[in-house]
């Protein structure tokens, strides 16, 4: 009973440039239908794939929204220069928030632990910026196959006026058709990479051939060992504990954050296909590398309930 | 085989091998597929299974489930695979499936996005948001129970969504000694039943998904069976691009306007292909114009086909905003403000008709009215039911009225341009999805050819002011003797009338119609519409029709100037209609040899408001009919007396 003939002889579209049209479609959707959208600009490689979505689906124009970047001021020096010449280099404009409270009281990853500043660098630090320019709707780079609870989040997740997600009272969302409705003070973060995977990701950088901060790329960088994780010595605030040693070795970093929970991976792969090349015998997750998603294996969905992205 | 994805590309891969590998992978297409039953059937452990089996779980991933295993895991010792595609806390401590969520595997041949669905009926909007989006469907059944109420559900619901391909998956069958004979009694079962849906493809298959048997690898135990394993068809089945068959269409989401020499109309592809030169419409207007340039995400090309998201630029200045559908000129779209369509609540408060609603349906937004629900449809049983509102996982067939004249295609021709969605007003929430059947009344607005000879020059030759005298009420009520009185009567004055008469009607111009639902609002539709044309010829028009329904009659009327549709209401008594019963066909209905039958299985919505009430028990026929003379005469429809009288 298997109908296999269809008639049709033109090929299908191929996985990556039915992902682009999706995203590109998701984009353009916020665009027109929000009053003061922004995209938040992480520096990263997914933030780096959204953001040249953005410019081809806009172009001849430029995006219809600025940049946001949350700086915890804990950032790997090499993200913050990348940032800069990639707002210039596309002539946008990027706007840069920090807790300022945050930074009043010296909050650090060494000093108040991963969680204490996740907490007030990022997911309060981010509220504070939505709040502070009045932006109806935020483009995230999140993607379904990161994490479990993100598996279920909407391409167009609807927050309260305080931010939080509510994940048992999600929109239905069916289609293409995006429900863009929202009262004074909810918002929408929209996540157009939200069917990526992480090969896909670098298989279009790949192709695309778009910039990428270096890290990514093998190199030889100063690390030392700290609770199983090879963290990278990227400036003096980083103390050399007893028992310590800064080593030189080839590393690399499979995503990006603040540096001090940020873990490196031992690697040779110093170039984009080395690099899709060692994915193909990856045997940890991505998020693995994260500090922050090791609390307990529903810290996330907990987290984005408050607020973060 | 999947696992080709990781495992032979060792960390000794040569270089050309990875090479080749990449350019493997940009060739490679993608295949959204949902999968749906209930946790009982074991679909949370096929999807674990198919991750498990593709690699796709990472070590610290497997950390994590095997923690979890040993806190919430319901096979003892085993890691639970199931818990490893159950993602919130919540159902994870309930054990059950709420959302649906999205997982990702591939191998050489394809990407795979699974929407992961609930199976329980209080989830069929879950499940239609899932289905939505997938080009296949996995339906799970438990081979010791064979197909359930649900498996009926589930495979309605596929293809009421537009799902044309099937996979059904037998699983548990290591728990029934791997029996060829029960797998083969319910694959009979399910092809028996499904031959009723437009599947294009239906596949069954044998598994045990907790074992792995079929699913990626050959069951040893299943030697009987020589069809494909879930993955290997997961791989190769066909999926025809449908929508690019079908003609151009390009819902405008945004007007790039970068300088005044560039104007710009941005969308994806909804249907069909675009050439530079091709003559393209704008729906709503009927304008024309060429197409100058196509930009692809790739840059300038010369042809853009379904699927892409283009920006189009036209050879004319014309207007066109956000909302517009841009088509093929030779293949239009219908324009229109009223439509019927299937429609899947998804809210806690029920849909009352003539609420109004926000519909989005592709970038254009409008208000909508759910005019009459014509029937719910039971999604276990199929049957339909009558209903006055519609609760939460309730599907019906409803007509919609909106506040704007709209341009879509039928569902079935494209999920795009016939789908929408609504939204509640006041909070926001999307509360309905909706898949267009038809347009019930085209658009006015569009390429009426202007004529010289107009209807009041008509009207005014024969001396009288058209109009549509609307004869409604139960079968036996006396519409058609009353009618054909004041035919009479007029014609013995020199009036130029005609009378459409429900039952001649059906012997001709609607002969191919039935008596379901939709086939009554079309039977009405066309007669509403000769109505019209004979009232725009200058005749006074008698139509003599049950004409049960409120929403059709207002169908009707909106399709005349005001003032010219006259309601006539023959306001007889049920039990006075039966003791006449003229041609027996009460005693039939009552007997269940007629379905559907007014006044007994189908219901009468008596007008409101109409123009003319009459009551015609115990009195003369010629009496009655006078009264419609009367009306006729003190509203000035019959003017200057010509002959006779």
């Amino acid at each position: 009973m298997d109908i296999t003939a269809t008639g049709l002889t033109a090929e299908r579209l191929s996985n990556l440039r039915r992902l682009e049209a999706e995203s590109i479609h998701i984009i353009r959707e916020v665009a027109a239908e929000f009053r003061n959208p922004v995209m938040l600009y992480s520096i990263g490689k997914d933030s780096g794939v959204m953001l040249h979505l953005a410019m081809k689906a806009f172009y001849p124009s430029k995006p219809p929204f600025p940049l946001l970047h949350v700086d915890t001021t804990w950032k790997f020096r090499d993200m913050i220069t990348f940032r800069d010449e990639t707002a210039k280099r596309l002539g946008l404009d990027l706007l840069v928030h920090t807790n300022p409270e945050g930074l009043e009281k010296g909050i650090g990853p060494f000093s108040h632990g991963s969680s204490v500043h996740t907490h007030i660098m990022k997911t309060e630090a981010l509220k504070q910026a939505l709040d502070k320019y009045g932006f109806d709707a935020a483009f995230g780079g999140a993607r379904r196959d990161e994490e479990k609870s993100r598996a279920k989040e909407r391409v167009f997740s609807f927050r309260n006026a305080s931010h939080g997600w509510d994940p048992k009272n999600q929109r239905p969302e069916l289609w293409n058709v995006y429900n863009a409705r929202v009262a004074k003070g909810e918002s929408i973060r929209a996540f157009p990479l939200s069917n990526w995977t992480e090969l896909d990701i670098w298989q279009y950088i790949l192709t695309e051939d778009i910039p990428m901060v270096p890290l990514y790329l093998a190199a030889k960088r100063p690390v030392v060992e700290r609770d199983g994780m090879l963290m990278m010595v990227d400036d003096e605030r980083m103390e050399i504990q007893p028992g310590e040693e800064v080593m030189e070795k080839m590393v690399r970093f499979r995503t990006l954050g603040c540096y001090p929970l940020t873990g490196a991976i031992e690697s040779d792969a110093d170039t984009l296909e080395a690099i899709v090349k060692e994915m193909l015998i990856a045997r940890t997750s991505e998020r693995s590398g994260r500090l922050i998603d090791h609390d307990d294996s529903a810290s996330m969905e907990k987290k984005k309930r408050e607020g973060y992205f | 085989m999947s696992s080709t994805d990781t495992s032979t590309a060792t960390s000794t891969a040569p270089q050309e091998a990875v090479t080749d590998y990449i350019l493997a992978q940009e060739q490679k297409d993608q295949l959204r597929f949902l999968t749906c039953g209930s946790v009982d059937d074991g679909k949370s452990t096929l999807i674990g299974r198919l991750l498990f089996d593709t690699k796709l779980i990472f070590e610290d991933q497997l950390a994590s489930l095997e923690k979890d295993s040993r806190k919430h895991g319901t096979v003892g010792e085993d890691i639970d695979l199931a818990l490893l595609v159950d993602g919130l806390e919540a159902e994870r401590e309930q054990g059950i499936t709420i959302d649906v969520a999205y997982r990702f595997f591939a191998t050489d041949k394809r990407k795979f996005i699974v929407a992961d669905t609930p199976g329980h009926e209080q989830y069929t909007r879950n499940m239609a948001t899932g289905a939505s989006t997938a080009d296949l469907a996995v339906l799970l059944v438990d081979a010791r129970h064979g197909l359930m109420v649900q498996t009926r559900r589930h495979a309605f619901i596929a293809s009421l969504l537009g799902i044309r391909h099937v996979v059904l998956a037998v699983n548990k069958i290591d728990l029934v000694d791997f029996s060829e004979e029960r797998f083969n009694e319910i694959k009979s079962d399910f092809e028996t039943f499904a031959a009723g849906f437009d599947f294009e493809s239906l596949e069954a298959i044998p598994m045990s998904a907790r074992y792995g048997d079929n699913v990626t690898g050959r069951g040893e135990k299943m030697g009987w069976y020589n069809g494909p394993t879930l993955l290997e068809h997961l791989e190769g089945v066909q999926i025809g691009e449908h929508e690019l068959a079908q003609p151009f269409r390009l819902p405008v989401q945004w007007v790039n306007r970068p300088n005044l020499d560039f104007r710009g109309y941005s969308g994806t592809i909804a249907a069909g292909s675009v050439q530079v030169g091709d003559e393209l419409v704008v729906s709503a207007s009927g304008k024309t114009s060429k197409v100058d340039q196509i930009l692809t995400p790739q840059g300038e090309a010369p042809l853009a086909r379904a699927g892409e998201a283009v920006t189009i630029t036209l050879e004319d200045e014309i207007d066109i905003s956000r909302g517009d559908l841009l088509a093929a000129a030779g293949s239009r779209p219908d324009v229109a403000d009223q439509m019927a369509a299937h429609l899947i609540w998804m809210a806690e408060d029920a849909l009352m008709p003539g609420r109004s609603y926000i519909m989005k349906m592709g970038a254009k937004t409008v208000t909508a009215t759910v005019t009459e629900i014509k029937h719910k449809i039971n999604v276990n049983s199929f049957e339909h039911v009558a209903g006055k509102q519609l609760e939460l996982n309730e599907i019906a067939f409803c007509n919609l009225a909106l506040a704007a004249p709209v341009a879509f295609d039928p569902y079935e021709a494209n999920r795009t341009t016939g789908s929408f969605i609504l939204i509640d007003r006041v909070t926001n929430a999307t509360v309905g999805a909706g898949m267009v059947w038809f347009a019930l009344r085209r658009a006015t607005n569009i390429h009426w050819q202007a004529l010289e000879v107009d209807k009041t020059a008509r009207a005014d030759s024969l001396g009288q002011k058209p109009a549509v005298l609307w004869f409604t009420g139960l079968s036996g009520s006396g519409k058609s003797t009353i009618a054909s009185i004041v035919e009479k009567k007029l014609h013995l004055e020199g009036r130029h009338t005609y009378t459409l008469d429900g039952d001649n009607v059906r012997h001709g111009l609607n002969k191919d119609l039935g008596f379901t639902d939709v086939d009554r609002v079309e039977n009405i539709r066309r007669v509403g519409e000769v109505a019209r044309l004979f009232a725009d010829a200058g005749l006074i028009t008698l139509v003599s029709f049950i004409s049960p329904f409120r929403s059709e009659r207002q169908m009707a009327r909106e399709q005349l100037p005001q003032g010219e549709f006259i309601e006539v209401f023959v306001d007889t008594p049920l039990e006075e209609c039966k003791k006449r019963d003229p041609k027996g066909l009460y005693a039939k209905a009552e007997a269940g040899e007629i379905k559907h039958f007014t006044g007994i299985s189908s219901p009468y919505e008596a007008p409101e408001n109409p123009e003319l009430r009459l009551e015609n028990v115990g009195k003369d026929p010629e009496d009655v009919a006078e009264e419609v003379i009367k009306y006729l005469r003190e509203n000035g429809y019959l003017l200057a007396p010509n002959a006779g009288g």
